[in-house]
């Protein structure tokens, strides 16, 4: 294998990662020191580091940065968990049921090129702005890698496990929750990865426009106030939870190939 | 009575817009508790006839009935062994047997009762809480074989199930296989190339040719066994070496030869 290809490990990989940071930081420092823009747009790194603990302690638009962070995390985990919900037994259903596959397909085929920004005047209008509006949106985002990764994980599965399951007298349900399902797993997992990417990121961008709490809210403000060390750390702290939410699910991944 | 029967079965499948014909009037009753195999090259069809006894596949023409009716769907009555041992790799030894006996509707009593029997009969006692991946190919083939036999089905439909084996652990499990048929008579339909294995353990030898797929000819082993007392044998190794044995496999060979020289020339 080529040499500059391998994975790094160790204390090589430890000083890439502190010099990348390093040279970042460095810019950012030299950019606002040398007043490339004014400090109103951009603020040096330890003054965003301020704001940020500044916003965890007094409100901002009604609320401080913890609240509008859990305001956005309700509103995901409701979307999210809806489409999981909904997406991942649809999807296992239609890798089984011939007929369910066909008169769906076509239907969510074309839903699924409308892009979840597409969905927020139409979620404004018919569920608001407060929790449902949001809600759809992200459930508009992470829906389909719900459901399409459930669905070719079921397409998938090897022919004699299903056969098997099928001689040994095991009716349809079954089949879906207990063979299709723990074999379509790793899928799943993947995709429910990729969902919660997606939702966050349709989350964020639905509260930026419709919503009057939460974390895209609080940017928004940020920036009527020309205020960008606010909305730099609003940004900085999407990043940290959307991190977290996949650190979390790779977890999840690991541990079920652990058991595998 | 759960006999097997096929009557003028055929089997025509789609190949580049061509009707290829795989199976050519079958005509085949394996009787209550007989065990019957088929041995046959790759390309014959036998494994087709054993997924139509299964209700994994249907015939074009002709009918396949088993006790008394026409194949329509796959069932519990007729259990399967496959090649790949198909066990479900996220269920335990005891998990992979219990699942059959779950959508039967048994109770956990007696479910724990007819597994633990046939985990000490397949000699899988201290293993049942390992998964698949943990044991050996012929570990695994009897964990298979218990699933199969758990259910008490009348039919028993065996694909190759030991041709993933090593030769060792093939030897093995054919002697096993025969205790078991002793124990527990069923009617099975049992499916391999090996012709010294189909000898060995089945009732009646179905010899099968290749394009179209048909039944060249049936040999009675039975009448042989019991007349040169082949069971007082325990070790396959010394029924093998039997004269009235090696007549019976030479005949098969030769038939299958003529076969292939047919073909070829």
């Amino acid at each position: 294998m080529n040499a500059s290809r391998r994975a790094l490990s160790g204390p090589r990989y430890a000083v890439l990662t502190a010099g990348g940071l390093i040279a970042f930081f460095a810019i950012w420092y030299f950019a606002a020191w040398a007043r490339l823009a004014p400090p109103q747009f951009l603020p040096m790194p330890h003054q965003v580091l301020a704001t940020l603990l500044r916003l965890m302690e007094s409100p901002f638009s009604g609320y401080t940065l913890q609240e509008h962070m859990l305001a956005s995390l309700q509103r995901f985990g409701m979307g999210f968990g809806l489409a999981a919900l909904i997406g991942i037994p649809l999807g296992l259903m239609m890798g089984w049921f011939r007929l369910l596959d066909q008169i769906v397909s076509p239907l969510f085929n074309g839903l699924r090129f409308v892009p979840p920004i597409a969905w927020v005047p139409f979620a404004a209008l018919w569920f608001g702005t407060g929790i449902g509006g949001p809600v759809l949106i992200i459930f508009t985002g992470a829906f389909p890698p719900c459901l399409i990764n459930a669905y070719r994980g079921a397409r998938y599965v090897d022919t004699y496990l299903i056969e098997a399951a099928r001689t040994l007298g095991i009716g349809n349900f079954r089949i879906i929750a207990q063979v299709l399902f723990p074999a379509a797993l790793p899928s799943i997992i993947a995709g429910l990865r990729i969902s919660a990417g997606l939702g966050w990121m349709s989350l964020i961008g639905a509260e930026l426009i419709v919503a009057s709490s939460g974390i895209g809210y609080l940017l928004v403000k940020g920036q009527s106030a020309i205020d960008a060390s606010i909305v730099m750390a609003g940004m900085f702290s999407i990043g940290v939870v959307g991190l977290a939410i996949d650190i979390i699910l790779r977890l999840a991944e690991k541990m079920l190939a652990r058991h595998k | 009575m759960s006999t097997i029967v096929f009557d003028h079965v055929s089997r025509t499948f789609q190949r580049n817009n061509h009707d290829f014909l795989a199976l050519e009037d079958i005509n085949l009753t394996v009787n209550d508790k007989e065990f019957v195999a088929i041995v046959g090259p790759s390309g014959c069809g036998k494994t087709t006839c054993m997924r139509m006894a299964a209700g994994l596949e249907f015939p074009s023409g002709g009918s396949v009935n088993v006790a008394g009716s026409a194949v329509k769907a796959p069932g519990p009555d007729r259990a399967v062994v496959f090649q790949q041992f198909a066990l479900f790799p996220w269920k335990t030894v005891y998990e992979n047997i219990e699942f059959g006996l779950r959508a039967k509707g048994l109770a956990e009593a007696e479910r724990r009762k007819i597994i633990t029997h046939y985990i000490e009969l397949m000699n899988l006692v201290g293993y049942e809480s390992a998964y698949p991946n943990q044991l050996s190919g012929g570990m695994q083939q009897r964990v298979a074989i218990a699933r199969a036999y758990s259910l008490d089905p009348s039919v028993l439909l065996m694909d190759e199930p030991f041709g993933a084996l090593d030769a060792q652990t093939r030897v093995v499990m054919q002697e096993e296989l025969v205790q078991l048929a002793r124990v527990n008579p069923r009617t099975v339909l049992f499916i391999t190339h090996a012709v010294d294995e189909a000898v060995y353990l089945a009732d009646r030898v179905v010899v099968m040719t290749p394009r179209p797929g048909r039944i060249k000819e049936i040999i009675d082993v039975k009448t042989i066994r019991t007349g040169e007392k082949w069971d007082s044998y325990k070790k396959i190794e010394d029924v093998m070496d039997l004269a009235s044995f090696v007549h019976i496999r030479t005949h098969i060979w030769k038939s299958l030869r003529e076969e292939d020289e047919r073909t070829l020339h």
